[in-house]
């Protein structure tokens, strides 16, 4: 009986592992999707010379999770530093005309 | 029928583009509003005494920093500059050579506007320049050699007023305009302009720092810190800026930041040098 389920055993295991790098590719490429997206955001706020920090470190904190592995991390600060880049574009379209509000006359 | 359309849109673009905007500004009346807004803020400071920034407006901290100027911080800065201005260059020429009067007394008259490069040059890209066009490496604008060659600089023109020309060029109306706008304009993660602290808050704290009015604030530059252990230059306080409110910076001496000199040191105009200075 032990000589019939060792080869089941293996090829258990061998479809577990196809499975976790199955995920683990998907989740590297969801990550590089989130990645992109937020680092296009980011570029857009640097040609309207308003970046934020918090944006930098976020990208930053996301390529540092990507690059341990850790993709679930890696795409949520991916996903935050998209929403401050489209924040910063937002502050940075807005004061086009807002900040004539403010001039002392 | 389609003609008068198409005119219509093409007279509100025009209308809309920066050199007509530059075209409508009136400099000297911004400066008269300038100064006037922070007169009225502040009744009893003599406008000279702006020119100190919070210690104008706090008498504790004036009494500190009048005892502190007995052996400023800044002196050291202030030798050294001199030693770096007198050092000839490789090619055996000073920094003199670059600057009319020799550079000395003349710092009242930085920024300037270049008609040949349609550029406004500040104190600290006139030195680089100057080092460059002599065949030196550029120093760097957040350094201690730049700030304390302007340190230097202003040194010998203290007590001589602002004295900053708009020249009767729509490029030069247009980069103080530029100035202007980056002043008011709001940035960074926390929302701020330039003028949030040093137009709406002058006086207030900001944690342990009292906000110094923009009115005479680059009068006292370059400035010692004690919260940076040391002299800072304009760049590095516009770097500083942009970074507290947690904007990512722009580089040293971008074109923005030199407007935004320009723009600040035109509204001071009349008010004196009285760097290198010295704050919290």
């Amino acid at each position: 009986m032990r000589i019939t389920w060792q080869p089941r055993l293996l090829v258990f295991c061998a479809l577990i592992g196809a499975m976790d790098s199955t995920f683990a590719m998907e989740t590297q490429t969801e990550f590089n999707a989130a990645y992109a997206v937020a680092e296009a955001a980011e570029k857009e706020a640097g040609i309207l010379r308003n970046q934020w920090t918090a944006t930098e470190a976020a990208l930053a904190e996301a390529r540092n999770m990507a690059a341990k592995g850790d993709f679930k991390r890696a795409i949520a600060a991916a996903k935050e530093a998209e929403a401050l880049a489209r924040a910063s574009i937002f502050q940075a379209t807005q004061e086009k005309e807002a900040w004539k509000d403010r001039e002392i006359h | 029928m389609r003609f008068w359309p198409a005119l219509i849109m093409l007279l509100a673009l025009s209308a809309a583009s920066p050199s007509r905007a530059a075209e409508g500004t009136d400099p000297a009346a911004d400066a008269r509003a300038f100064r006037d807004y922070f007169f009225k803020k502040f009744p009893d400071v003599r406008p000279d005494d702006f020119v100190n920034g919070p210690y104008a407006l706090d008498k504790d901290m004036r009494r500190q920093w009048e005892e502190k100027e007995q052996f400023p911080p800044y002196e050291f800065s202030l030798e050294m500059g001199k030693e770096l201005f007198a050092k000839p260059f490789a090619n055996g020429k000073h920094y003199a050579d670059c600057f009319p009067g020799q550079g000395i007394g003349v710092r009242q008259t930085y920024p300037r506007f270049d008609e040949a490069s349609g550029q406004v040059v500040t104190l600290e890209l006139a030195l680089n320049q100057c080092r460059e066009t002599h065949g030196e490496a550029a120093l760097s604008y957040v350094g201690e050699d730049m700030a304390a060659l302007t340190a230097y600089m202003a040194f010998t023109s203290r007590g001589k007023p602002f004295d900053i020309e708009i020249p009767d060029d729509p490029r030069a109306r247009q980069a103080y305009e530029d100035g202007k706008r980056y002043f008011y304009t709001r940035r960074g993660q926390l929302n701020f302009s330039c003028a949030t602290c040093h137009v709406q808050n002058p006086g207030e704290r900001l944690r342990a720092e009292v906000l110094a009015p923009a009115l005479g604030i680059l009068n006292a530059m370059p400035i010692y810190r004690s919260e940076w252990g040391g002299m800072g230059t304009i760049s590095r306080r516009f770097v500083t800026c942009n970074s507290q409110v947690r904007g990512v910076p722009l580089e040293p001496q971008s074109e923005e930041y030199r407007d935004l000199e320009y723009f600040l040191s035109y509204v001071s105009n009349g008010l004196p040098i009285s760097g290198p200075g010295a704050r919290p």
